[in-house]
């Protein structure tokens, strides 16, 4: 079993949602329970996975395992052909860029289901549903094959969207189409450079690929247009459109705007998913198939990736600072944290990179948290105006202690574990052979202050101060509201404080990605 | 005696473990307090105080440690990695797995500026500890307060103890962050009235404030890990040294510029967390927190950061940055304290005062004064604890009233506060043999030094003349506080102060406090405290009396004192009792016994603190002839940064002998003549009576009437840059104060700009790029009504037409169909013929 456990992993919550359908629409006790025993199963196989199954690889080892074609020193590797006509193997397998995030999100969806527990609304097809979304998230984090990575990918979307549009708020349909449409026109994007970079070297394989691109092998040259199209390197096309693809995943300015729209009608549950696994999605595909299959033009366009990302994270500051929809602007925060991640990708540095990888972690739980908190006021208050509460902290004491460390914990205060993502990108950054990015790096700080200030702001407009009589009564955070959050807070603070429990796993393969993409820069 | 065997000689294997135990205990007790505190008996204040009177005893003993190695010549640099192999591996397990990227890590280290720094920290914050429990006692969040405090400790004896600049930036935030829930305490207390209000505001101002400063500093620290790929001091120093002579051995007489701008954001840290301008704005509104609060920050946590940040980090400043240091710092010293001769609110004059110290410290080290500098951080913690605790003893007495000039006369009332604050009054004006002096002396000495040695820049010379005249307003509206609140009599309700609300809605206050109090002490039958007995009859009894049930509170609060021999404060009960419930006519009182005891500590410690002669075990009582003073003897640059780099930085600022001596007797006659004017015109205005100080103070704001506005008005920085806070207690709703044309105002201005652009812009072009796949599609689904289906049924009806006419052929009868074949056949033949 232990060579299969991703599929394991992978497939358990399908087989939940099989069972889900399988059960009458009426035995909602029995569908919970299921969901929750799908994903419990699986968060216990993710956390077994991370914490005992992966062995933390040396670079040497890393290094070593190339000879034997696979570039990634992946584990857990399980290759069976699937569709011989086009060469599409299921193919899977883990490494230090994956594991965590693997983890993540069996925990995230186990906490999802939970927090679900609260919906009247949610049924049947909402719970089989979640399950889907949980097979396509994991799915795309285990995939080292491009096909079956793409067939993931779209496994992914349909559930978002009807989890968005059925079980949304009043402008959910309006919200669920336009991250379904804004999402797939990537993935064509992306479906076009995949079958592209598929005719020229014959195979979809991620390690293969990646192989024959940093040895200089993938330009196109086997294609009719030689290589050159429109003027444009065949490898600039396919960066590009695999950027793009992944950059509205993430999501980079300018290819935002669908967040804040999802994530105000989108339920709770599924904000959080969305927030804290759904966007790293975007930051894990360019690493895993955006840049190492086109490296010469991730080279060439890093400073334009980084600066995307300055703008992202000023940007997504300053519009959160004027927020008045609590919600929308804990979206706008995800914006702007997920900035941190392209730059310090861009900058191509050990700590860097790191960062960015470690950022994506960490926004998943602190972003995860604050969407609970501000489910828990909203199904109290059914608003979600900042400027509507008012003196909270003394109505509810733990809710406010809750939200503090939360809010802390997003703005990047050392102990917690954005501080050391965003330290660790900066200083990358800053270190980046191109000096531009010590401007970005510069830029970048106005983010710091700025999220900092719309946190605050928000803080003391909604818990300080004098107490809005309308809530006066108002029910303290219960204890499932509890249980939901405290996961989160936990992962914040312990990784806060010893970030070696992800950057030990995660070091190797990050600084084996460098250094493939090194030799070809 | 061998070094060794002397029980006061430094012992790795066990004092690394023992600074840890001091720095670790209120952690644990912030831990225990937040999550059981509130069910412990008395909600768990002695136990933190406990914890805090272990912590300080540690830090006393290891300090006791420093001086003894420093008396006996002996170096005294700890490095817990180093000597004792103690590391925290932070980013990566172990340095193996980081191959070849730097790994953070962490260690202890402790140098004779770390030694009394963490002593100051330790024993200051055990006072505040201390005197909370009299001071906070009955009020709402007790637990809570015990364990912020608590954590707030822990951050800055963790800043003190780490080896690094990014540790030390990690326990900087740490303290952001507690400095926040700490001044924003009464946000969640309504019952504070105007603090409610105010709390609100001013804990956000603050964070903001600082964390500006704040990232600048983490620029700085990664401008100076990009070069030298490290954050421990030690290399930082090393390698700035060698940084800058390789830089020089090129550009003879330069200094690289990147290290000038890495330095002036790693000042921009100080600028923030030490309160210096523009950035100073946070630490006036800081009084809205409690007044312990205040102590420890203005004393031993928050704003001393600033200043041992600098100290830490002296080495890697090029002159240039030293220059504008000493500008800033200049420029603070004189612009808080011209402010603080206005002030009536007595925090707010503390506050200033503050600033205007920290100036001078700043100042200092801009100056080369390192020593100087971190001296006066020392001493000035000690006196300026307990001028705040003090204050905080007036307040709590004087019913919660802030303004002086509803004081007067307090000293009858509160002897004891009025003697230990008066001694570090006499500290702070820089009175010789009080701690003060000597400190405040050895920067005005380093600033004529500078001068006098011909190294004559503008920023000395500023200094040398702005920091006496800073030095004279300090002792001017030091004694002016004196007198305006401890001489003449008690005058209470003379001008209106939005603190009134404690006297006049006392009767909400003591049932609220008084009422919730006695519940819980009762529920755990804690009833043998002093200060119970005291909050009963401070707060209690006002509404108590209005809720009918005075007796029982009253016996016991009685019984409470004469259990503990308080009999002024008995007495005092007694005439509280006749007073009824107004909060106004009651006089004030001694405070109970847990904060007396803190402000003895305190001041003893702010009067001695800066000879401490005691506290030398080799030359017993060699005081007059023994110019140095202890923290001379044991901190120097050699003992700050090495042998080595400290005999290069202290070169730097020697100056000849007939120079220094010149220096000495202008600085020490300096010092002695502003602080003598200072006082002297302090009692010429308010020491002679407060009806006559009135008349006078009057004149003299009235013939300098637009000066004294703007100095009043605080220079209006506020204003400027939109972060003044307005409490209006009469408005309901939340009065807004932020001008358009002020960096908040333009701040906001530029997220809803952002956010319009968001919306009407990047939006917009999505939407407008939907609509125009909506319209295509309408105009393919139109074109495929009209055209292709138009051509699909077209052909349809064209072969029904056909068919139609066609059908008319088929008529089934065969000599139709004769007809037909005979007439096509003749027309076929005639086509064949014809063509």
């Amino acid at each position: 079993m232990q060579s299969q456990i991703l599929t394991w992993i992978t497939f358990l919550p399908l087989i939940g949602m099989a069972v889900i359908l399988l059960l009458p629409k009426t035995s909602m006790n029995a569908i919970k329970g299921v969901s929750l025993a799908a994903t419990f199963l699986a968060m216990v196989l993710g956390t077994w996975l991370y914490f005992y199954g992966f062995e933390q690889k040396s670079l040497a080892e890393i290094e070593a395992a190339r000879a034997t074609g696979d570039i990634l020193g992946a584990q857990f590797v399980q290759r069976i052909d699937w569709i011989d006509s086009i060469k599409a193997q299921y193919y899977v397998g883990i490494d230090g860029l994956s594991v965590a995030l693997v983890w993540l999100t069996t925990v995230l969806l186990f906490v999802g289901v939970i927090a679900s527990f609260g919906m009247e609304k949610a049924g049947k097809a909402y719970y089989a549903l979640l399950l889907m979304l949980e097979v396509g998230i994991l799915g795309v984090f285990v995939s080292l094959d491009l096909f079956l990575f793409y067939v993931f990918w779209e496994v992914m979307l349909l559930p978002m969207y009807f989890l968005i549009g059925i079980w949304g708020g009043p402008r959910r349909e309006y919200a669920a189409i336009k991250f379904f449409l804004y999402t797939l026109a990537g993935s064509v994007l992306m479906l076009v450079a995949i079958v592209a970079l598929r005719l020229d070297s014959g195979t979809f394989s991620i390690p293969q690929l990646t192989e024959l691109a940093v040895s200089g092998k993938l330009l196109g040259m086997s294609l009719p247009a030689n290589g050159v199209l429109l003027g444009m390197d065949f490898t600039t096309w396919v960066f590009w459109f695999l950027f793009v693809g992944f950059a509205i995943k993430v999501p980079v300015w300018p290819f935002h705007t669908w967040l804040p729209d999802a994530h105000v009608e989108a339920p709770t549950p599924i904000s959080v998913i969305l927030a804290g696994i759904l966007l790293k999605l975007g930051g894990y595909g360019m690493l895993r198939a955006c840049f190492p299959l086109a490296p010469d033009a991730f080279h060439e366009s890093a400073f334009i990736l980084g600066v995307l990302g300055v703008i992202s994270i000023v940007y997504g500051a300053f519009v959160a600072l004027g927020q008045s929809d609590f919600k929308k602007m804990v979206a706008y925060s995800s914006v702007s944290h997920m900035g941190y991640v392209l730059l310090g990708m861009a900058a191509f540095t050990v700590w860097g990179m790191e960062g960015a990888v470690l950022q994506m972690f960490n926004h998943g739980t602190s972003s995860a948290a604050l969407f609970l908190i501000v489910g828990v006021i909203y199904d109290r208050a059914h608003h979600r105006d900042l400027n509507g509460f008012g003196g909270l902290s003394q109505l509810m004491p733990r809710y406010w202690a809750l939200t503090t460390l939360g809010f802390f914990a997003a703005l990047g205060l050392p102990g917690l574990a954005g501080f050391v993502s965003e330290a660790m990108t900066l200083v990358g950054s800053f270190q980046a052979a191109d000096t531009r990015f010590q401007v970005l790096v510069l830029i970048s700080t106005l983010g710091i202050v700025f999220t900092a200030a719309f946190l605050l702001y928000a803080m003391q407009r909604v818990f300080l101060g004098k107490k809005n009589a309308k809530y006066e009564g108002i029910e303290e955070i219960n204890f499932r509201e509890v249980f939901c959050q405290a996961p989160f807070l936990f992962l914040c603070v312990l990784f806060g404080i010893l970030p070696y429990l992800l950057l030990d796993w995660m070091h190797p393969s990050v600084q084996n990605l460098i250094n493939i993409l090194k030799v070809q820069g | 005696m061998t070094a060794e065997s002397h029980f006061l000689a430094f012992d790795p294997a066990q004092d690394f473990k023992l600074l840890f135990l001091a720095f670790v205990l209120p952690l644990v007790g912030y831990v225990i307090q937040i999550s059981v505190g509130k069910r412990l008996p008395r909600q768990g204040d002695w136990l933190l105080t406990g914890g805090l009177f272990a912590t300080a005893s540690i830090t006393v003993l290891m300090f006791a440690k420093s001086l003894w190695a420093a008396y006996h010549g002996q170096e005294f640099r700890h490095h817990s990695g180093d000597e004792a192999g103690l590391w925290f591996h932070w980013f990566y397990s172990s340095d193996t797995i980081a191959n070849g990227v730097s790994n953070v890590s962490a260690a202890i280290f402790y140098d004779p500026l770390g030694a009394a720094m963490l002593m100051v920290v330790g024993v200051v914050s055990f006072c505040v500890h201390l005197f909370s429990i009299g001071y906070m006692h009955g009020t709402p969040r007790y637990h809570i307060f015990f364990a912020n405090i608590s954590l707030f400790t822990f951050a800055m004896l963790g800043l003190v103890l780490s080896d690094n600049l990014l540790f030390l930036f990690i326990f900087w935030e740490v303290m952001g962050l507690m400095s926040y829930l700490l001044i924003g305490h009464f946000s969640h207390d309504p019952s504070s009235g105007y603090f409610h209000k105010w709390a609100t505001k001013a804990c956000k101002k603050a964070f903001l404030t600082t964390r500006v400063g704040d990232t600048c500093l983490l620029v700085g620290m990664v401008i100076f890990f990009w070069k030298f790929d490290t954050f421990r001091f030690t290399e930082l120093w090393r390698l700035s040294l060698e940084e800058i002579a390789r830089h020089q051995a090129v550009h003879p007489g330069e200094y690289p510029l990147w290290m000038t701008v890495g330095g002036l954001f790693i000042f921009g840290g100080t600028i923030g967390k030490s309160a210096q301008f523009p950035l100073h704005i946070w630490l006036p509104d800081a009084m809205a927190g409690p007044t312990p609060v205040s102590a420890m920050i203005h004393a031993a946590t928050m704003v001393a950061a600033g200043v041992f940040l600098l100290g830490r980090c002296y080495p890697m400043f090029t002159p240039d940055v030293l220059n504008v240091i000493a500008a800033v710092g200049t420029i603070t010293a004189i612009f808080a304290a011209t402010i603080g001769t206005t002030a009536y609110d007595l925090k707010a004059v503390l506050a200033w005062s503050t600033i205007s110290q920290l100036g001078f410290m700043v100042a200092a080290i801009g100056l080369g004064g390192v020593v100087a500098g971190l001296f006066h951080m020392v001493t000035h913690a000690f006196f300026k604890a307990c001028l705040f605790l003090s204050a905080g003893s007036v307040i709590h007495g004087c019913h919660h009233e802030q303004d002086m000039r509803n004081m007067g006369g307090v000293r009858k009332y509160m002897p004891i506060t009025f003697a230990c604050m008066l001694a570090s009054t006499i500290a702070i004006a820089g009175i010789p043999f009080f701690s003060g002096f000597y400190s405040k002396d050895m920067i005005i000495l380093r600033a004529w030094e500078e001068i006098l040695g011909g190294r004559f820049t503008g920023a000395s010379f500023f200094a040398a003349v702005g920091l006496p005249i800073a030095a004279a307003c300090t002792a001017f509206y030091m004694f002016r506080m004196i007198f305006m609140t401890f001489s003449d009599s008690y005058r209470p309700g003379t001008v209106e102060s939005p603190f009134a609300h404690h006297g006049g809605g006392h009767d909400d206050h003591g049932h609220d406090h008084g009422h919730g109090d006695d519940h819980g002490h009762a529920g755990h039958g804690d009833h043998a405290h002093g200060d119970h007995g005291h909050e009963a009859h401070g707060h209690a009894d006002h509404g108590h009396a209005a809720h009918g049930h005075p007796a029982p509170a009253h016996a016991h609060a009685a019984s409470a004192h004469a259990s503990h021999g308080h009999e002024a404060h008995a007495k005092d009960h007694g005439g509280h009792d006749a007073h009824g419930d107004h909060g106004h006519a009651a006089h004030p009182h001694e405070s109970p016994l847990p904060m007396v005891v803190a402000l003895c500590i305190l001041a003893f410690l702010g009067v001695f603190g800066g000879h401490f002669w005691l506290a030398d075990p080799v030359h017993s009582l060699k005081f007059w002839e023994h110019a140095h003073t202890w923290f001379e003897e044991s901190v120097s640059f050699q003992s700050l940064y090495g042998a080595e780099i400290g005999d290069k930085l202290a070169a730097k600022i020697a100056v000849d002998e007939h120079a220094a001596h010149l220096a000495h007797i202008v600085a020490l006659s300096v010092s002695l003549t502003v602080a003598s004017l200072g006082i002297l015109v302090a009692w010429l205005i308010y020491g002679r009576g407060w009806e006559r100080s009135q008349r006078v103070a009057g004149k003299i704001t009235h013939s300098i009437h637009a000066i004294y506005e703007v100095v009043k008005g605080k220079y209006f920085v506020d204003e400027a840059l939109g972060t003044a806070i307005v409490v209006d207690m009469k408005r309901k709703d939340e009065p807004r104060y932020q001008p358009d044309a002020s960096v908040i105002g333009a701040s906001m201005h530029f997220a809803n700009f952002l956010g319009w652009i968001d919306r009407n812009v990047v939006d917009a072009t999505v939407n407008l790029v939907g609509r125009i796949g909506m319209a295509f599609g309408r105009g393919s689904a139109a074109f495929d009504r009209v055209v292709i289906d138009g051509a699909v049924n077209g052909v349809g009806m064209f072969t029904q037409t056909f068919g139609s006419v066609v059908r008319l052929f088929q008529s089934g009868r065969v000599q139709q169909y004769a007809t037909f074949a005979v007439f096509g056949g003749l027309a076929l033949a005639a086509w064949l013929i014809l063509l």
